[in-house]
C-alpha cells in the first residue's frame, strides 16, 4: 500500500501518521505540502491534525480551498480512500468531502484526553479489523469537534450506517455524560456514501504503539494495509 | 464616468448563526451579562463582521453579487451559517 500525507502551515500531527502508517505498511509515506497540485499514485490521502491557517475564518476553512485540495478531491471522486483526523476532519467537511461541520465543543474548552468510542461499523476498509460494538480507547485534542448537521443529513446518515464511530459509556453505552464536545448523536466519525472517505475527531495515530500507553488505533492501519496491498 | 469608478466600492458583510444552531458563545455572553446586572437581555447570538474592499468594481449591484459568491465559496459556511451583504460606496 502505498500512502500519502498532506502537511499545511500548522499541521501538527502530520509525522505522527506517517509514523503510525510506516509501522503498519513498513514503508515510508510520502508527504505532500499544500501548495503541491501533484499527487503521486496512492491508495491512502491523509488529511492531518493540527490548526491549518491557525484555524482563520473557520477550522479547515482556508486550507479546504488550498491547492492540494483539489486533487485530493479529485482522487476522492475516483475511490481513493481519504482519511481525515481531527482538524483534517475538519478540513474534508470543509472541502464538501463529507456532510456537516465541526462548531465549537459546547462547553467552550478544549478537551485533550482519552475518550471511549463505539465501532458503529466494519464494512470499510479503515474499520475491516474491527467489529461492531467494540469499544476502543482514542486520544481527542480540539476545540472544534462538535458534528453538526441538519435533521436531514443526520437522518440519511444514520439510515445509510456511515456513522463511523460515536462516544460511549465504557459498556458501549451511548449517553450525553460520555459525549466530550456536544456532537449530534455521539457522532465521532462519519463516512461518505461509498465508505471510501472517513472523518474522524479522535487520534488513532495517538495510540498506535503499546510504548504510547495503547494499540486502539494501530488495527485502522493494519487494516487498511490488508485492504488495499 | 470616470469619478464613480475612482468610488472605493466596500462590502460590509455580516455572518450569523442560522436558527436553530446551538452558540454556546452567545450563551455565555448571555451568561455574563446577566452577571453584570443587564437583566433585559432575553438572548444573544455571536456572529463575524467582514469587510471586503472593491477598489476596481464601480458597479455596486455586481459588487454585491460578487461578495455573495465569496459568502458561499469560502466567507460563511452554509451548513450553520447565514449572511448579509451590503454594499457602500
Amino acid at each position: 500500500m502505498k500512502a500519502a500525507v498532506i502537511v499545511f502551515p500548522g499541521s501538527n500531527c502530520d509525522r505522527d501518521i506517517a509514523l503510525a502508517l510506516e509501522q503498519s505498511i513498513g514503508k515510508p509515506t510520502t508527504m505532500l505540502w499544500h501548495q503541491d497540485t501533484n499527487v503521486p499514485d496512492v491508495d491512502l490521502i491523509v488529511v492531518p491534525g493540527g490548526f491549518s491557517y491557525g484555524d482563520y475564518l473557520r477550522c479547515g476553512a482556508m486550507a479546504a480551498h488550498s491547492p492540494i485540495m483539489r486533487e485530493v478531491k479529485r482522487r476522492a471522486d475516483k475511490g481513493t480512500r481519504v482519511l481525515g483526523i481531527c482538524n483534517g476532519f475538519q478540513i474534508i467537511t470543509e472541502a464538501g468531502l463529507l456532510p456537516g461541520v465541526l462548531m465549537r465543543n459546547k462547553d467552550l474548552k478544549y478537551v485533550c484526553k482519552d475518550v471511549l468510542v463505539k465501532v458503529e461499523d466494519s464494512q470499510s476498509a479503515f474499520t475491516a479489523k474491527y467489529k461492531v460494538g467494540d469499544v476502543l480507547r482514542i486520544p481527542i485534542g480540539h476545540a472544534e469537534g462538535n458534528y453538526f448537521a441538519d435533521e436531514a443529513t443526520l437522518k440519511e446518515l444514520e439510515d445509510q450506517g456511515r456513522v463511523a464511530f460515536r462516544y460511549c459509556t465504557p459498556t458501549g453505552e451511548i449517553t450525553d455524560a460520555a459525549n466530550p464536545n456536544g456532537s449530534q448523536h455521539n457522532i465521532a466519525g462519519v463516512f461518505n456514501k461509498a465508505r471510501t472517505v472517513l472523518g474522524m475527531m479522535p487520534h488513532p495515530e495517538r495510540l498506535a504503539d503499546k510504548h504510547l500507553g495503547g494499540t486502539d488505533g494501530r488495527a485502522m492501519f493494519d487494516a487498511l494495509v490488508e485492504t488495499l496491498a | 464616468m470616470s469619478e464613480s469608478s475612482e468610488k472605493n466600492v466596500k462590502a460590509k458583510v455580516h455572518i450569523t448563526l442560522k436558527n436553530g444552531v446551538l452558540d454556546p458563545q452567545g450563551k455565555a455572553v448571555e451568561h455574563a451579562l446577566h452577571g453584570l446586572g443587564f437583566g433585559g437581555v432575553g438572548g444573544v447570538r455571536q456572529g463575524k463582521y467582514i469587510e471586503v474592499d472593491l477598489p476596481q468594481q464601480s458597479d455596486k449591484a455586481k459588487a454585491k453579487s460578487q461578495v455573495e459568491d465569496m459568502c458561499k465559496a469560502l466567507l460563511a459556511n452554509t451548513v450553520i451559517e447565514n449572511y448579509s451583504v451590503e454594499v457602500v460606496d
